[in-house]
């Protein structure tokens, strides 16, 4: 019997299917291979470059991005595994082209070096604030312990994040 | 971009529908946090002709907390349970074992059946393609030749989860769902020694909860040797649990990971039982620690390092397990 997943040449057929899902706030559809990763869908299909592909495999964190509030590794999930979820990235934090206080802090205590880590640290920081908004500075290293810097030595991230939770609400870009 | 190879991906809503769609294609995974299996495939260590995304399948990541002890769901995410407030309290050997996975993102989509039924690992099968390639590739994907033990027909790539050698120390039980119907099966004998087939999953099943007994009165910990404290695999891990009698050992229990390709329950210890934790005790411990391992040169440290560090650490732990409950006897 004729397998329609594998093609007369022995090859197997790469199936798309539509991904419905909301990105930074707005809701999208798009025609997405089964097999295409969630950093490749966002980089390639969405246009959104700000996640970044750091190792190929999970191991530096680079490309975090939130799903339904929580960080999630872009590059060690599939696509079509957050249909239907509340996806974000870097680009969904700035509001009317400020950025957020998380942002702004990392900008102003120094957080960000060479900045390839930082979109992945950003989002790491920001699942952790929303869930605790006053983390220890024990609390912040815990939770970014699965992104990598190979830069800033960490000291100015965990600074950065901590100033970001004592900056009150609203206060950010004001300057 | 990453190309990954041509896949059909099925996201079943129930149990029936996920075991039906493994069925038909031979060869198909289960899938789910993906932080072990999407990374092998990128690697180009597998090839499943089918991924069966199981975290859309109602009810699979309930966690139970109850009299007759724990029902994990197999999607139960590794932060689940090291977060819950039931299992820290219950069984906080469990907690810190599923604290103790990589970090705190991939324990976000990491789930306790994945973890269990994780890929075996060696430094010279977890590389590149191009790295492996260039090796000529291992016994275990693609070649003919064990790098590592030279000559072998058997592959040495070691088993490094976490929380299984916790749950076989609790002993707990995996349920298993198959084309056959439902089957429960102790964890201590879920496990292979061979690190190409290490699972004792039959084609097409999969693991559906893992069931915990009650402590009853025993205590229990987890020890992890890693290169870092955070995303590194175990070099060797250890639990323990123990009921302590007034100043007798009721019984201890000791399994280790990372030593061998299956999480390996260390036999021998019932001759501790009845007697007071003592110098000499610690001895006829690290004796059996020494004795279980059965590490070869797969990772980064020497096999005569993960030894000792592992009987050491066993040592250490239930030490300290002995002392702990001790107090808890006197209050």
């Amino acid at each position: 019997m004729h397998d329609p997943n594998v093609r007369a040449s022995g090859a197997r057929v790469r199936k798309k299917s539509v991904l419905a899902l909301t990105l930074n706030g707005r809701a999208r559809e798009d025609f997405v291979a089964d097999g295409m990763l969630l950093v490749d869908y966002l980089r390639e299909v969405a246009g959104l470059t700000g996640t970044k592909q750091g190792c190929d495999g999970g191991e530096c964190g680079a490309c975090t991005v939130l799903v339904d509030d929580r960080p999630r590794l872009a590059c060690s999930t599939l696509a079509h595994q957050v249909a239907g979820r509340r996806v974000e990235t870097i680009e969904g934090l700035a509001r009317n082209g400020r950025m957020s206080r998380l942002q702004q802090m990392f900008h102003e205590k120094l957080g960000a070096q060479c900045g390839f880590c930082t979109p992945g640290m950003i989002m790491a920081a920001e699942a952790l604030l929303r869930r605790d908004p006053d983390p220890t500075p024990e609390r912040i290293r815990q939770a970014l312990a699965g992104n990598l810097c190979r830069c800033t030595g960490y000291v100015k991230i965990v600074e950065a994040v901590r100033a970001a939770a004592e900056t009150p609400v609203g206060s950010e870009g004001a300057r | 971009m990453t190309l990954m190879p041509a896949f059909r991906l099925h996201r079943p809503d129930t149990l029936a529908e996920a075991v039906a769609a493994l069925a038909e294609t031979p060869g198909g995974k289960p899938l789910a946090g993906g932080t072990d299996l999407l990374v092998n495939i990128r690697r180009g260590m597998a090839d499943p002709p089918a991924l069966v995304d199981l975290t859309n399948v109602g009810g699979l990541d309930d966690l139970v907390v109850s009299e007759a002890g724990l029902r994990l769901g197999a999607t139960v995410t590794l932060a689940h349970i090291a977060e819950d407030e039931g299992i820290r309290a219950g069984w906080p050997a469990l907690a810190a074992a599923a604290e103790a996975v990589a970090g705190p993102t991939h324990r976000e989509a990491a789930t306790l059946a994945g973890n269990l039924c994780q890929e075996t690992r060696c430094i010279f099968v977890n590389q590149s393609e191009w790295w492996r390639a260039g090796n000529g590739f291992c016994l275990k994907i693609e070649g003919d030749v064990c790098h590592v033990v030279k000559k072998s027909l058997r592959c040495y790539a070691v088993y490094a989860g976490d929380v299984a050698p916790v749950l076989m120390v609790l002993g707990a039980e995996a349920e298993i769902l198959g084309p056959a119907g439902t089957r429960r099966l102790a964890l201590a004998s879920f496990f292979h020694e061979e690190g190409r087939s290490h699972l004792a999953l039959a084609p097409g099943e999969i693991v559906t909860a893992v069931h915990v007994p009650p402590p009853n009165g025993a205590v229990a910990g987890y020890a992890k040797v890693r290169v870092r404290e955070a995303i590194d695999f175990p070099l060797a891990g250890v639990a323990v649990a123990l009921r302590r009698e007034g100043d007798r050992l009721a019984s201890v229990t000791v399994a280790l990971t990372g030593v061998a390709s299956a999480p390996v329950l260390v036999p021998g210890l019932d001759r501790l039982a009845g007697t007071t934790w003592s110098e000499d005790s610690a001895k006829t411990l690290t004796d059996a620690v020494r004795k279980s391992c059965n590490a070869v040169k797969t990772t980064v440290t020497t096999p005569n390092y993960r030894r000792r560090v592992a009987a050491a650490s066993a040592v250490r732990l239930a030490g300290d397990l002995w002392a702990a409950a001790g107090e808890g006897n006197a209050s």
